[in-house]
């Protein structure tokens, strides 16, 4: 459901793929943290992931949510990004019988979902091919 | 801490409920329950229930079902983690009647999932995901576990076959389960041809939309006697740990880390190593689930439980007998009634009531509940008193 206070404030991290490094022992985490998972660390610099990583697994979605139904089935992969992130993704412009596990995909900046009829357009990222 | 016993427990026949309440459902399994025992009185109840409100719209759930038990002013509470719900109850209930803080207690399972539309139960199972960074980007529940599938084939080999191996051998031990939602045999064949729900998992990979209930009753060891007739089934260890909610922010997506540790710590409170246990039911919501599960909870070296499942290992007169219930695929997942129904079928395996899906000399026995894609996991230790 597309609460817009929810939406807005889910931006910097799906709009700009901003991540936070832990200042004390380096770990990359993909949203923001307060708290470091590996160190107890609090303190964070922000860094934006790059748009290139390689695809751990995937799968095809044939049943989906209501609001994929117009894109179904579609795939859907996890990619770790250089710095260690990680993060699940829709991969799109890319025939499923291409898609292999340890190949290079791109992170693009597209429409997610809308909700509703004239709801909210939902945007973030997907992976693409790389050119 | 006081030793803790199971009773009295109690079912229903699971499925499509739909001439069932919600309300009705919990009250029948707790009746079931009671009938099994001398208790009309109550100190606690504690309810699983995963999404009361998104599948039904009811919340507040302790105090509604003490009330239509004809159990009021007692305490009542809901018990919530995702499908590891009833596992989570159980937990809760152990700990209140071992702490010596209540006597007798009614530990309860409930969901009622088919009121709302395939994408309503969807949706609300999704809800066990992070919604912001899984479900928002397309993630469903089996879309996950896909994912996990995908990672564990192409890591360790495993087949087609052998992934259908586990709802072929579930499907056969619910055929003697009078209370499973689908009594039918199928084959490895009917498996791998059926509808593709998220690649490689098919629609026979994954267990069904359940209405379903389930109960049992605790009380301290040495009041056991007195309150039933039926041999005292023990807990002997328990223990609940969590992992990341998020599938991608796992270590490896091919082990499931809360099952390890919850697994070590129950086993280790209950003084036992897992090859002693004789019979256990874990939580194959996904042919996959149950796979990783069985490797996590140590019976299977990695990479080795899906040739293990396809050898017969795990049937009822294999080597580790895992689901003689027929499992969450057979017998059904109404999420937040699980691991409390798992309680009770080993209860049934440790009485000896298990009929024709009887494990052979079963002492000790297991559950393993797990919520989510793995991001909590329950595990109980039980035996014969
Ligand atoms: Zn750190």
């Amino acid at each position: 459901m597309m609460f817009p206070a929810r939406y807005h404030r889910e931006m910097p991290h799906r709009y700009r793929m901003e991540a936070s490094k832990c200042k004390k022992c380096g770990a990359v985490y993909f949203p923001h943290r307060l708290i470091c998972r590996e160190c107890k660390g609090r303190e964070f610099e922000t860094i934006t992931l790059s748009e290139r990583g390689k695809l751990l697994s995937y799968t095809v979605i044939h049943t989906p949510a209501s609001q994929f139904k117009d894109i179904a089935p579609y795939a859907l992969g996890i990619l770790e990004t250089k710095e260690g992130a990680k993060l699940t993704a829709q991969i799109v412009d890319l025939p499923y019988e291409e898609i292999r596990t340890g190949m290079e995909l791109q992170i693009e900046f597209r429409r997610v979902q809308t909700d509703g009829h004239e709801g909210v357009l939902a945007y973030g990222y997907k992976l693409v091919p790389v050119m | 801490m006081r030793d803790v016993a199971i009773i009295g427990v109690g079912l229903q026949k699971w499925g499509e409920l739909w001439e069932k309440s919600f309300r009705d459902l919990f009250v029948e399994a707790a009746l079931n329950a009671l009938a099994e025992t001398k208790v009309d009185k109550l100190d606690h109840m504690y309810i699983g229930c995963m999404s009361g409100g998104l599948f039904v719209g009811q919340e507040h759930i302790g105090a509604i079902m003490a009330d239509y038990l004809g159990q009021r002013y007692l305490g009542a509470t809901r018990v919530e983690s995702a499908c590891a719900s009833g596992g989570a109850a159980l937990r809760a209930g152990f700990i209140d009647v071992a702490s010596g803080m209540s006597d007798i207690v009614l530990v309860g399972g409930v969901e009622k999932m088919t009121d709302v539309s395939g994408d309503g139960a969807t949706y609300a199972l999704a809800t066990a995901a992070d919604q912001e960074y899984e479900v928002y980007n397309g993630a469903t529940f089996p879309g996950l576990y896909a994912l996990m599938a995908r990672a564990y084939m192409e890591k360790f080999g495993a087949t087609r076959d052998q992934l259908s191996a586990v709802p072929v051998k579930n499907h056969e031990n619910g055929l003697n389960n009078p209370n499973a939602q689908y009594q039918m045999k199928i084959s490895v064949d009917d498996v791998n041809k059926s509808v593709m729900v998220a690649d490689p998992l098919r629609i026979l990979d994954c267990s069904p939309i359940t209405d379903g209930a389930a109960a049992l009753i605790l009380c301290p060891l040495e009041m056991a006697k007195k309150l039933s007739d039926k041999p005292a089934i023990k807990i002997i260890g328990s223990a609940m740990a969590s992992d990341t909610i998020a599938l991608h922010d796992r270590r490896d997506f091919t082990t499931l880390d809360a099952v390890k540790m919850s697994s070590m710590a129950a086993l280790k409170m209950a003084g036992k190593a897992v090859h002693d246990v004789n019979v256990t039911e874990v939580h194959d919501c996904f042919s996959i689930a149950e796979i990783i599960v069985s490797e996590s909870l140590g019976f299977f070296a990695c990479g080795k439980g899906a040739a293990a499942a396809a050898n017969g290992e795990t049937r009822i007169d294999g080597k580790f007998p895992i689901n003689p219930s027929g499992g969450l695929k057979s017998k059904g997942h109404p999420v937040g009634a699980t691991g409390v129904a798992q309680a009770i079928e080993i209860t049934y395996q440790l009485r000896g009531e298990a009929g024709k899906r009887q494990v052979k000399n079963a002492r000790v026995g297991m559950t393993q509940n797990m919520g989510g894609s793995g991001g909590s996991s329950v595990v109980h230790v039980m035996e014969v008193a």
